[in-house]
């Protein structure tokens, strides 16, 4: 399977069952993929017949080239991985504590449902986070490295038990030769010295939530009382990155219909003095009026374009700047069996509630049928972790024709289930948008190494 | 190549064989370093 796609005056040619990038001339572009293997020694009548705008010995010499990169693996090269795909049953080796389904703020496209899950608001019990700490250790069988997200609703609101569960976990962990990286997301409310050093100090990330410019951000990140958040958690992230050394963070936003405009969101966010960028589509209701749609899609591709152009000017000019969606590495990366497994939504990885209940990730959290167990009660269903593991790009009817498969990994199972009814089935909305970035991402990176090559 | 300029050393092929242990990291919304 092969993809081909112009941007930004390139010719680009990804050969999707290899990783291999290429870049070629009109003439390539127009031929590869009117011929495929088996090759003949000479380029098909027909096939010249269509490419007549073009000189035959040049015809032969591009055909000739095409058929040498098949030889060596990298161009028409197959797809035989689905074998792999068969047994990817794994340990549970990466949690997300729900420490908090409570909020100080009332985003208005938040998927917790402001902060409760739908299930009304509470704060972790010491005890509790104790419990799945104890239950993450335990499933993790075979595996050192493990990581505990401390998520919400607003985790700030439960700080005293985020710090004794970071004593537990380091505590445990070395008892049973472990490693725990813990990770924090906070809306910046609550963000003072103490809680800044602390996070700085224990939390290998930290996913600072912002949308952008002040009236973007208040629009949707507002407080009880329907104002917005910007000027109280700007100063607070300000300080937290500037402490916080070359440790990883994010600042992390959501566009809606109201910006689609999106780019200038990252690029404020980065003129603010923040190089670790995220700004993604809401996903969600898609009759709620900022909601994304299809008929926004072309205005969503240029703007992903012009950001790229944006991102290529500040580099130019000696900057830096990391937008998460452009991120990907055509040399290496993950092994082709990570990447079609994907998540690890759950069967490597679950969510815990403030009741101890278990799912499948954060995203499921509140879905009754979904529910897998209870880290009190010792109950883990595993016909459902069964069902998590089979949902890998083999198993999804859209995306094993995709060729976009193995770097977004079959997407978001939340989002098929939420808005296209099913886990297995891909939400085309999430899927066009996500094709459209990592076609950006393939075009930074080829200008990067070919820029490296001169 | 006259036609054709191959941007990367593609490696899907070769990490199928060896690949799969399971230590990297979860990845919610890959393109990751290996940890084996």
């Amino acid at each position: 399977m092969i993809h081909k796609f112009k941007i930004k005056d390139l010719n680009i040619v990804l050969d999707v069952n290899s990783g291999g990038v290429h870049v070629v001339d009109d003439l390539t572009y127009d031929m590869v993929d009117m011929v495929e293997p088996p090759f003949a020694d000479e380029c098909p009548a027909d096939v010249v017949a269509k490419l007549n705008k073009y000189d035959a010995g040049e015809i032969k010499e591009c055909y000739d080239e095409l058929k040498s990169l098949y030889e060596d693996k990298i161009l028409y090269s197959e797809d035989d991985y689905e074998k792999y795909a068969k047994a990817i049953m794994a340990p549970v080796k990466s949690m997300c504590l729900n420490i908090a389904h409570d909020c100080n703020l009332r985003c208005k496209y938040c998927f917790a449902a402001t902060g409760d899950f739908g299930k009304g608001r509470k704060l972790m019990p010491l005890e509790t986070g104790k419990a799945a700490i104890d239950f993450l250790i335990k499933q993790s069988v075979g595996r050192q490295n493990l990581e505990l997200d401390f998520f919400g609703g607003e985790p700030l609101m439960n700080f005293d038990v985020v710090k004794q569960l970071v004593a537990y976990g380091k505590e445990q962990a070395a008892a049973n030769g472990k490693n725990i990286k813990f990770t924090i997301t906070t809306n910046g409310m609550l963000l003072n010295d103490e809680n800044i050093d602390f996070i700085n100090k224990e939390m290998s990330n930290v996913v600072l939530s912002i949308d952008g410019r002040k009236e973007v951000n208040d629009r949707m990140r507002v407080k009880v009382d329907q104002t917005g958040c910007y000027d109280r958690i700007i100063e607070n992230y300000k300080k937290l990155v500037e402490k916080r050394g070359d440790k990883e963070y994010y600042v992390r936003g959501t566009f809606t219909k109201y910006n689609l405009d999106f780019a200038n969101d990252v690029l404020h966010l980065y003129e603010q003095g923040f190089e670790q960028v995220s700004v993604e589509p809401v996903i969600t209701d898609p009759s709620v009026p900022y909601a994304l749609s299809e008929e926004d899609l072309d205005t969503i591709y240029a703007e992903y374009e012009r950001l790229a152009d944006e991102i290529m000017a500040i580099k130019e000019k000696g900057g830096f700047i990391n937008f998460f969606h452009f991120m990907i590495d055509l040399n290496q990366g993950p092994c082709v069996i990570k990447r079609l497994k994907g998540c690890g939504c759950g069967n490597e990885y679950v969510a815990v509630t403030p009741d101890g209940d278990i799912y499948p990730c954060h995203q499921f959290v509140g879905m009754d049928d979904y529910k897998m167990g209870n880290v009190h009660e010792g109950t883990f269903d595993l016909d459902l972790k069964k069902e998590f593991a089979g949902a890998h790009v083999y198993n999804k009817p859209e995306c094993k024709k995709c060729w976009a498969k193995f770097y977004c990994s079959g997407g978001c199972n939340a989002n098929n289930l939420s808005y296209a009814g099913d886990i297995h089935t891909s939400y085309k909305l999430s899927c066009d948008m996500e094709k459209k970035r990592l076609e950006c991402a393939i075009m930074l990176k080829v200008i990067q190494m070919m820029d490296t090559a001169e | 190549m006259k036609h054709i300029q191959t941007i990367n050393k593609a490696n899907l092929k070769q990490s199928a064989a060896k690949g799969g242990c399971g230590k990297c990291q979860a990845s919610c919304q890959v393109g990751q370093k290996c940890e084996r």
